[in-house]
């Protein structure tokens, strides 16, 4: 079974215990800690926490698709975005008669644009499991003409780069409309509960938290089946020499095309456990500079290893956390200089540089930039 | 071609009565078989008048001077290119003119471009792995696990290609040598009957060339093997029999011997280097 070849495996053992101990850790320190205790992590933190762990999963989506298949997708934030607005759409609907206008079905924004009625795409958003299913269906559904109509065109490299930027654009350009019925440029936002928890109460933050990490463990474990699988192997030669692996007998475009669908879904699901926790969606999160930053925390944890992927999400957003909060201006240019250093300096990312340390210790034969050997998967 | 059309053609076999989905019949001889093939591109006939026959696990080299059309009737043979006249067979049932690439490399015709593409970022090992005659649909290649039987096919084929103490290594770190015998070995694991092999030695030190020529005439027999090349001393050192083209059709055939003292030849090829 693919899924369970991964379980198998020593990296990523490795990763669920160091991500699983996190989680534990996080909860312990929240829970059994008074607050004001030097140790205590405050409910501000487990959300801040939650939030990295939601980049890391659209970072681990990135990677897949960029590192292993070598499509260098700049609009992945439109997928994360999109299920975020699934899930902002049934966060929506569960404030019911709670918001300003006291309108049982209609948000607010709606009843201040004067609309009667409730548009037809909000239908069905009311029930958790339609929600929540469309969180997966909606940006695969996207990725999926969309890819159909790139992939079997044979549009790569930079041409497609820059379609999918094209992408996120326009969907940030009609998103910020209010005729679109999701907000406008101030989006979705004043939820009060999910599945009949208060989102303001810790208890809940805590839960969407963990939830979080246990969803990148299963993005993590289904990624790395992937690409430990045969077809990992055959996205990896499409990458490397598409027209030598169409010769082989594979049809390139449909192993494209599965594995952007996938990388798509998880993305989605990474921005429905983002809104929750920061408590709004709106078309910023489409813009272009928003991908093109993903790509950089893929670039600087490394490319093609997964968890480098959640490294450099991890390390980047505390980062920007910890810079914005000192010198907000500098920001960007701390990004910047970041960028430019990892590229001169550790073109194979943070993940290259532990892999060189583990090779200089162990002496043993270098792993190659291939997933895995073949063997493994006897 | 329409039915009608076809059926006035009383003295040719009818496409339609000749079974295509079964396996190659080599019973009445040869593998592949062409004749009076001609192909011309604004004009010129890179091909004229082309009669060749190739028999089941021959190894056969065919040389020629350059724009001799050796490298027009491999993409014949492969589908690539349509000829303007002539019949192309494979075996005597199946009709190569009416089928796709895809459909003629399913069928067993592998071919061995000039310069060596393998996947470098994978090992050995896996290199042949997904070059293996499978199910290459995605989720099939999704749920696909190294069956023993693959195994061994591929240690068969690690074997035959000298590979086997670099199956665990990168394909990247390969000399350009053991790429081409990789390649080889890629086209090997599709089980062919007949591989086409564009000029292997190009670029090859004095060893690779004696490695190249062992594996060629180990490959002859269970397979047959065509090789296009321009390196003479090579092609003595494999051929069998010979033929040279010369301006798109048949200038000599036979052994090197006889080809070489054929005074045609010697005028228009060897000539050259004489």
């Amino acid at each position: 079974m693919w899924l369970a070849r991964p379980l198998q495996e020593r990296s990523t053992q490795l990763f669920l215990g160091i991500l699983f101990l996190a989680l534990i850790a996080v909860t312990a320190l929240h829970l059994a800690l008074p607050e004001g205790h030097p140790l205590h992590v405050s409910a501000y933190t487990v959300t801040l926490l939650g939030k990295y762990l939601c980049y890391a999963l659209l970072a681990v989506a990135v990677d897949l698709v960029s590192g292993y298949l070598g499509i260098l997708s700049l609009g992945h934030g439109a997928f994360f975005a999109l299920g975020g607005y699934a899930m902002g759409m049934y966060l929506m609907r569960q404030i019911g008669d709670r918001g300003t206008y006291g309108d049982p079905v209609l948000p607010d924004f709606m009843v201040f644009l004067n609309w009667q009625e409730l548009p037809w795409y909000w239908y069905g958003f009311d029930m958790a499991w339609f929600a929540f299913a469309m969180v997966l269906l909606v940006p695969g559904a996207l990725a999926l003409v969309f890819g159909w109509l790139a992939f079997r065109s044979r549009v790569t490299g930079v041409y497609l780069s820059i379609i999918t930027q094209a992408l996120t654009f326009a969907l940030m350009l009609a998103f910020f409309r209010n005729e679109m019925g999701f907000g406008g440029n101030n989006g979705l936002t004043d939820f009060r509960e999910i599945l009949g928890f208060n989102l303001r109460s810790d208890a809940t933050r805590l839960g969407l938290f963990i939830a979080t990490g246990i969803a990148l463990a299963i993005g993590y474990v289904v990624c790395r089946g992937i690409v430990t699988s045969k077809l990992g192997r055959v996205s990896v030669a499409c990458r490397d020499a598409e027209a030598r692996t169409r010769f082989l007998g594979y049809r390139v475009e449909r192993v494209q095309l599965f594995v952007f669908v996938v990388s798509a879904m998880l993305a989605g699901v990474a921005g429905a456990l983002y809104v929750p926790q920061v408590g709004i969606i709106n078309p910023s999160e489409f813009s272009p500079i928003f991908s093109i930053e993903i790509v950089v925390w893929v670039a600087l944890g490394g490319r093609a290893t997964l968890y480098g992927a959640v490294i450099g999400a991890i390390l980047v957003n505390y980062a920007k956390t910890v810079f914005t909060g000192v010198m907000p201006d500098a920001w960007l240019f701390a990004l910047g200089a970041l960028f430019v250093l990892v590229t001169v300096f550790l073109p194979q990312g943070i993940a290259g540089l532990l892999r060189k340390r583990r090779k200089t210790t162990d002496d043993g034969s270098g792993p190659s930039d291939a997933p895995t050997t073949a063997e493994a998967t006897a | 071609m329409s039915i009608m059309t076809e059926l006035a053609n009383r003295d040719r076999v009818f496409n339609f009565l000749t079974p295509t989905d079964s396996p190659v019949d080599v019973r009445h001889g040869p593998i592949l078989y062409l004749e009076d093939v001609t192909v011309s591109f604004d004009g010129f006939r890179a091909i004229n008048d082309l009669n060749l026959t190739i028999d089941d696990g021959e190894l056969r080299c065919i040389i020629g001077p350059n724009g001799a059309g050796k490298t027009t009737m491999m993409d014949i043979i492969t589908g690539k290119t349509a000829p303007d006249t002539g019949s192309v067979w494979f075996g005597s049932r199946h009709n190569l003119l009416t089928m796709s690439e895809p459909e003629i490399a399913s069928l067993g015709i592998g071919r061995k471009f000039q310069k060596p593409s393998v996947f470098e970022a994978l090992t050995v090992f896996e290199n042949l792995e997904l070059a293996m005659a499978t199910d290459k649909r995605v989720f099939p290649t999704l749920t696909a696990t190294m069956k023993p039987e693959y195994r061994d096919r591929i240690g068969e084929v690690l074997e035959t290609i000298g590979l086997k103490d670099l199956m665990h290594r990168p394909a990247g770190i390969l000399s350009h040598g053991q790429k081409q015998w990789l390649e080889i070995g890629m086209l090997l694991m599709q089980r062919p009957r007949l591989l086409l092999v564009d000029e292997p030695v190009a670029g090859m030190t004095e060893q690779e060339m004696e490695r190249t020529a062992e594996l060629l005439t180990s490959l002859a027999g269970k397979q047959s093997v065509v090789v296009v090349e321009h390196d003479m001393g090579f092609v003595r050192s494999i051929a069998r029999k010979v033929t040279v083209l010369h301006q798109g059709s048949v200038l000599a055939e036979g052994t090197m011997d006889q080809v070489s003292n054929d005074p045609e030849v010697i005028k228009v090829y060897l000539g050259e280097e004489a």
